[in-house]
């Protein structure tokens, strides 16, 4: 029965010892001398982290934030794609009809009333993004999240456009924002942009 | 009694005060090698090492001491209570017992009362009393692997039996050798012996005594190439499986007592001690003499250390059956080599450093034996093959 599966195996011999490895001398003092070569070498390849911080590449999957549109408000259209595509169920949307005697609003129908995404509980695969029909939510490359409690960690609308405020100010956006509009509706909005924008979506800036 | 204390106190408080630097030396010797070792570790491997606590990460030691001596203590249900405790203290005991008969400075060989580097100055059994005491430290290990009442501890602490039992013999018919030269088994004399100019050392005409000495006496210290009694690939952690915290820390200070009892034997037997160029002869006791001979002696030992702590990141462990290949076919014959050709130029009066030649005597057994060795040490009962995966070749 199991002489079937010998055909599969390969012999192989070991590497045979020379007299130089037999007397064992000349091998020890070819180790002692890479041991002391790369003891004397002064390049190290150690990380200082706390110190120095490395750099993290523009795709990197970490915090989210949510992007504020040019009048400063907030982007998200509380469409909850998002939040359905979220494997991990981390995201909660509850959206509020925007009001429409408002100047402020008066270009849009909903609006998140309260954004809350776990970010203990997200898996931080960026489904979301991928999900936004209007580039709302991106993954930041903050990557050193801590916190005490774990409340801390649940981070609701303002704590995430917090987020968008400080990765704009320090430069640290994402690739995806540098690179224009990526949602499938943004970019059906620019081949389509003679006729009239989609209510909720600005003007491309 | 007081009138006895009076009588014997100027030759008691010698004893007293090399005992006591002793004690306080040993656990901050201990601390301070762990940290050494791990800066060469880290150098060897281009890594930093420690550096965060204190400058340089020189707390370090001092920090890893205060966390062992808080960690819990955790006694597992299945051990025999008494052994348990007794073994891991009785290996740190054993191993600085046997620094009683070691001088760490100069001492003359006529001696004279006063603090003199030593505990007990002037034994004539010095180094016998030292190789049977380094033989009980095999004691604590056996004693550890079989109170934790576990396969793998006692799989690890018969393992360092044999290897303690194989290697003791080349250790012993290396130093014989260099008894027979100086006439004494006093460690005082055997250095005295060596101190005319530097190739008097007995490492420049028994270069063979002290590869088989070295090879053995680290094989007794259970350091990385001969580390058999703990792996962790296949005994878990060996004998001190079940122990934890300042239990298993008196274990590890145990072998950092014998890298440096062995660390001290090295640079008295063969490199001569405290004699240095430009410091022969005998010792003379003013107390600038007196330091610039410690310090040569420990500068040559802490060369020695460094030296062992080296080997440890450049070579890699033995298996079970080339350690005892090692011993037995290799180091014992050539020990036993040597004794014959320490006799002959002894009894012949011959010209000592014709001894030097016997380092020839090597590389031709070697090169003879090492067909034989191929066959042997390195493919013990299998036909030299193995099974692939598919693809591998």
């Amino acid at each position: 029965m199991t002489t079937k599966k010998t055909k599969t195996i390969k012999w192989g011999e070991e590497p045979k010892l020379g007299w130089k490895e037999a007397m064992y001398l000349p091998a020890i003092a070819g180790g002692l001398a890479t041991a002391l070569k790369h003891m004397f070498t002064v390049k190290t390849t150690t990380r200082q982290y706390p110190e120095v911080e490395p750099t993290i590449p523009q795709n990197y999957r970490g915090v989210h934030r949510l992007n504020r549109d040019e009048e400063g408000r907030v982007k998200c259209v509380a469409c909850y794609m998002c939040q359905t595509a979220c494997p991990a169920n981390c995201i909660e949307i509850i959206a509020a009809p925007a009001p429409k005697d408002d100047p402020y609003w008066k270009d849009r129908d909903k609006f998140p009333e309260t954004f809350t995404i776990d970010e203990l509980r997200c898996i931080y695969c960026g489904m979301c993004e991928e999900a936004c029909p209007v580039d709302a939510i991106e993954l930041t490359s903050i990557y050193d999240l801590t916190g005490f409690t774990r409340q801390e960690l649940i981070f609701d609308k303002e704590k995430l456009l917090s987020v968008y405020d400080e990765t704009s100010k320090t430069g640290k956006d994402p690739v995806r924002t540098n690179r224009g509009e990526l949602g499938p509706a943004a970019e059906e909005a620019k081949t389509a942009s003679q006729g009239p924008l989609p209510p909720g979506r600005g003007t491309p800036g | 009694m007081l009138e006895y204390l009076q009588q014997t106190w100027p030759t008691l408080w010698p004893t007293l005060a090399a005992i006591g630097v002793i004690l306080a030396f040993v656990p901050v010797l201990g601390l301070y090698m762990t940290f050494i070792e791990r800066k060469l570790a880290a150098y060897v491997q281009d890594r930093v090492g420690p550096n965060r606590v204190g400058p340089f990460g020189l707390f370090q030691a001092i920090a890893d001491g205060i966390k062992i001596f808080l960690k819990e203590q955790v006694i597992p249900d299945h051990v025999f209570k008494f052994l348990y405790f007794v073994a891991p203290s009785f290996s740190l005991m054993t191993a600085m017992f046997a620094l009683v008969v070691m001088p760490f400075g100069p001492v003359p060989t006529d001696y004279k009362e006063g603090f003199r580097y030593i505990v007990a100055p002037g034994i004539d059994i010095g180094i016998m009393m030292m190789i049977a005491i380094s033989s009980l430290s095999a004691y604590g290990i056996i004693l550890g692997g079989w109170a934790s009442n576990n396969k793998y501890s006692l799989y690890g602490a018969i393992r360092s039996c044999a290897q303690f039992i194989s290697y003791e013999i080349p250790l012993g018919l290396s130093i014989i050798g260099v008894i027979a030269a100086a006439g004494s088994l006093n460690i005082e004399q055997i250095v005295a012996n060596q101190g005319g100019a530097f190739w008097n050392w007995n490492i420049f005409w028994q270069p063979l005594a002290l590869l088989v000495f070295f090879t053995s006496a680290l094989a007794e210290t259970n350091r990385l190439p001969f580390d058999l009694p703990e792996c962790e690939q296949e005994l878990v952690g060996g004998f001190h499986t079940e122990y934890g915290g300042i239990k298993f820390v008196l274990f590890f200070l145990a072998e950092y007592t014998h890298v440096v009892t062995v660390s001290f034997l090295t640079a008295l037997l063969f490199f001569g001690g405290w004699h240095f160029p430009g410091l022969t002869g005998p010792v003379d006791s003013s107390l600038f003499g007196m330091l610039l001979r410690a310090f040569v002696l420990v500068f040559k030992v802490c060369m020695v250390v460094v030296f062992i702590m080296l080997l440890r990141w450049s070579l890699p462990r033995f298996r079970f059956d080339q350690l005892m290949g090692l011993a037995w076919k290799g180091l014992i014959p050539l020990g036993l080599l040597n004794l014959l050709c320490v006799a002959v130029v002894l009894t012949l009066d011959l010209p000592k450093h014709l001894l030097a030649f016997t380092a020839l005597f090597l590389f031709v057994g070697s090169l003879i034996s090492a067909r034989h060795l191929q066959s042997t040490i390195n493919r013990p009962r299998s036909e030299g093959r193995a099974i692939l995966p598919e693809g591998s070749i």
